[in-house]
């Protein structure tokens, strides 16, 4: 395939990247050959975006090198890597939804006629890159009209007419259906052949399997190892990945569910009001909910805490007999949720991490009103314990903890309040594999003691290994419901894909 | 990050702490301001420190910093209040128009006056939470309102009490006979009293009891605190509430003072003059943050500058706006520098113990 005299496509070398004292990177080494798919693999908060980020010149390394075609190359701007044929294909698309997809593809490079543009070549010259990525529209229809797999598509077209020769792609599948995804493999897979390269990051590694030439993982921002294509298998990525066999990593104690807590009938959300959703759950039990990006689950979840109210149906939990209107009806039944976006909606982060803690529970231990400042102190202090928050003083400002520290604080905050219903929205997202695993921990505890938990991952593996059950989630309802034994990668990924249209049991 | 437990502390003070929290520093930032205008004025005019003068710069700050009081609430939100001084001439206006033209007994029209302005903050805070209206917008209608409901009421003519309510007008202009009440020693004037009283039931409020951290967490961060079950609503409708019966009770205060309110001017951009005091006492506009004692010595700070280009340079008492805004600029200018200082400096720190060089 590579030649050895000729020097790799890409190589980057030893490259190291720090924020504010984070140590994003570590020394991160490696190579890319022409028309090679490479995928990079790794937990969140591995390094991969900030990596993929720095090869795009979207930001600077603190040290270490690039090296395209042999010669040394900095790019202190996403144009001057352009210039070297890099391109990066955002998570989120960075089209402009209101122009048309020959006008996307040369924004800000529009050949010019007598000074306006000109559209007829636009149209013309479009429709090569358009044929390229395999997209069956004309040059004229409107971005905004496509489904994302398309708009994606036109991303690659944008691409591919800067004469990009290293493409790379960042979660492209993330909200893609499985036709979608097909439909973009067949393109990279084109693409290989015509010797472009692609750097290729995505969490599911059924994908990896299927497309990558080569794995490199990273983990805690550095170089964890590496696969070649006859070496691509789950459990040699996942050992890589998180440097220790995954089933001892979701660590679960068996244990029997107990009374059903919470019993859903009919939940209408106001994202999706035409569709119903129902659903028990017992104490002691880990419930996943799964689904791709839109599927309605973090819409169930502030649904059942009471901060966007239900269009109808019933929730009976505890003293609760509908669904709350409010948070504090919620939590006062002991519904408590710990957000996904935990920097927006779960932490004051110029606040210490005594005042976060303690926000929730205040009200129980007021006195007439007065703050109760040794009840305070109490509940910090067992938090920070229990919790075991690495923090110097609970007096530190929570701004300046680790992603997984902030977590524990949110958790802190409701677990004083015994809560009876735990609900968890992407809970390890952005945070390092040590609290990870910490953070596994604390929820089989908290279901050995009865609490119902119920959360939403993105990740399959996380979903896989804690569940005692899986709620799959597509376009606002529940298209299945996995015991144990049934729960795969492959039936929860068809049931999130809609591929199995009515709500079935599948498993024992 | 392990390493979280080694990082220098960027601690919430509390207790002796507190004087060198970034809240603490500025206080003292602004109480130094305070100090050094003073020492300026009193070096360059003897007259500065008579106590006539100190008696009648203790009274002013005594009015703005009620009004400041309020303003520091709703800005703690994260909101604004712009209509405080229509407010303060509406309540000014319609205090002796009730009790002269209509002859309405005491009591009764005081009543009316502070359950009008209730009712007015009511209003404003279910505008701005429940119809999600900005502050800026409701408040500025507000401003509009006010003062045209004023002027229009009176026909734009001027109310006064002439020459009664005497003991009614006792309680803004009385002074205190605390160091005795012979004539030639400092009389404490009532309004101040009556500050005084305000200020500590606000500063126990809004650092002693839960509704008051509610009030700073949803100033800080409003979606977290609704993730958190606090009643977002309710607790943003009552800094209005409070915003505007401060404003009502310095309507009051004002009028009793004067003897007679002119609807067109009365009340003319104190709401700015109350932002001020606020934003120089330590207030962010982005909310979450705020002291009442530093709202006080701001609205000292208004108070005496105004007096200093009085007895200083009289000869430019038309530029009193120009002088007095650009004493709050170069204030917050130099606040922001020295913010920037010290992150910077606790961010070198940081970095220096994580990667200890060599």
């Amino acid at each position: 395939m590579t030649n050895d005299s000729s020097p790799p496509l890409l190589e980057v070398r030893g490259i190291s990247k720090q924020f504010s004292g984070v140590q994003a990177l570590d020394n991160v080494s490696l190579t890319l050959s022409r028309g090679e798919v490479l995928a990079v693999v790794g937990e969140n908060g591995a390094g991969k975006s900030t990596l993929m980020r720095i090869v795009a010149g979207v930001t600077q390394p603190t040290s270490g090198s690039i090296i395209v075609d042999g010669t040394p190359a900095e790019f202190p701007s996403v144009a001057q890597a352009l210039k070297q044929g890099i391109a990066l294909i955002h998570q989120e698309l960075n089209l402009a939804d209101n122009l048309s997809v020959a006008a996307n593809i040369f924004l800000g490079r529009e050949p010019l006629r007598f000074g306006t543009i000109d559209q007829r070549r636009i149209d013309q010259e479009s429709q090569t890159f358009i044929d390229m990525v395999g997209l069956d529209v004309p040059p004229q229809t409107i971005v905004g009209t496509l489904p994302i797999g398309k708009q994606q598509l036109v991303e690659i077209a944008k691409a591919l007419s800067t004469n990009a020769r290293i493409l790379i792609m960042d979660e492209p599948t993330s909200s893609l259906s499985e036709r979608e995804t097909q439909k973009l493999f067949d393109v990279v897979r084109g693409l290989r052949s015509r010797g472009v390269s692609v750097l290729y990051i995505s969490h599911r590694l059924h994908e990896i399997e299927e497309l990558a030439d080569r794995v490199v993982v990273l983990r805690d921002g550095k170089y964890s190892g590496e696969l070649p294509r006859d070496d691509i298998q789950r459990a040699n990525i996942v050992r890589l990945m998180v440097g220790r066999d995954v089933s001892r990593f979701y660590q679960r104690t068996p244990h029997e569910p107990g009374d059903i807590i919470a019993t859903a009938n009919d939940l209408r959300t106001t994202k999706f009001p035409h569709r119903t959703v129902s659903f028990e759950l017992r104490a002691g039990e880990i419930v996943g909910l799964a689904g791709l990006v839109g599927a309605g689950r973090s819409e169930l979840l502030t649904t059942l805490f009471g901060v966007t109210p239900a269009v109808n149906g019933t929730l009976a939990v505890g003293t609760l007999h509908r669904p709350p209107r409010t948070v504090r009806e919620a939590v006062a039944a002991g519904i408590m949720l710990a957000p996904e976006d935990r920097r927006r909606a779960g932490l004051f982060l110029p606040m210490s991490v005594k005042r976060n803690l303690s926000l929730a529970s205040l009200r129980r231990d007021q006195r007439h009103g007065f703050l109760n400042h040794a009840a305070e102190n109490r509940v910090s202090a067992e938090m920070v314990a229990l919790m075991r928050i690495k923090t110097a003083t609970d007096r530190q400002v929570v701004r300046y903890l680790s992603g997984g520290n902030q977590q524990k604080v949110v958790l802190g905050k409701w677990l004083c309040l015994e809560p009876k219903l735990l609900l968890l929205d992407e809970p390890t997202r952005g945070i390092d594999v040590g609290s990870k695993e910490e953070i596994y921990k604390l929820m089989d505890q908290l279901a050995a003691r009865g609490v119902a938990i119920l959360f939403a991952s993105s990740e399959l593996e996380e979903i896989i290994g804690l569940s005692d059950r899986v709620l799959v989630m597509h376009e606002g309802r529940i298209t299945g419901e996995l015991d144990r034994a049934a729960i795969t990668e492959e039936s929860v990924m068809q049931l999130a894909t809609g591929g199995a249209d009515r709500r079935e049991r599948i498993g024992a | 990050m392990t390493s979280d437990a080694k990082q220098p502390a960027v601690v919430e003070a509390t207790g002796a702490r507190r004087a060198f929290s970034p809240q603490g520093v500025k206080i003292w930032g602004i109480f130094g301001l305070l100090v050094a205008i003073c020492l300026f004025t009193a070096i360059s005019n003897h007259r500065f420190l008579r106590f006539g003068n100190i008696e009648n710069l203790v009274h002013r700050t005594a009015l703005i910093g009620i009004l400041s009081v309020g303003a520091a609430f709703v800005i703690i939100t994260g909101g604004i209040d712009l209509s405080i001084g229509s407010l303060v001439c509406l309540v000014g206006v319609l205090l002796p128009y009730l009790l002269v033209e209509h002859s309405w007994p005491v009591p009764l029209a005081l009543v009316a006056v502070l359950g009008l302005s209730v009712a007015i903050g009511i209003a404003h805070g279910l505008l701005i939470t429940k119809m999600r209206l900005q502050p800026f917008v409701v408040t500025l209608c507000g401003l509009l309102l006010y003062r045209g409901i004023a002027r229009g009421l009176t026909g734009d003519q001027s109310q006064g009490f002439g020459v009664g309510f005497k003991s009614l007008r006792a309680i803004a202009t009385s002074k205190l006979p605390i160091f005795g009440s012979q004539p030639g020693v400092f009389h404490l004037p009532a309004t101040a009293l009556i500050l005084i009283v305000i200020a500590v039931v606000a500063a126990i409020f809004l650092n002693k009891t839960i509704y008051g951290r509610y009030l700073l967490a949803l100033g800080n961060n409003p979606e977290a605190a609704k993730y958190s079950g606090i009643n977002v609503d309710r607790t943003t409708i009552m800094a209005y509430v409070v915003c505007s019966t401060l404003a009502g009770i310095g309507g009051m205060l004002y009028v009793l003072d004067v003897n007679a309110a002119q609807p067109s001017d009365f009340g003319n951009f104190y709401e700015l003059y109350a932002i001020a005091a606020a934003v120089l006492g330590g207030c962010s506009l982005r909310g979450g943050e705020g002291s009442i004692t530093g709202v006080v010595i701001g609205a000292a700070v208004m108070v005496v500058l105004k007096n200093t280009i009085n007895l200083v340079f009289p000869q430019y008492e038309n530029m009193e706006f120009a002088i007095i805004g650009g004493v709050i600029l170069i204030g917050v200018i130099v606040d922001e520098l020295a913010r920037r200082f010290v992150t910077a400096r606790r961010e070198a720190a940081r970095q220096n113990k994580t990667n200890p060089p060599g």
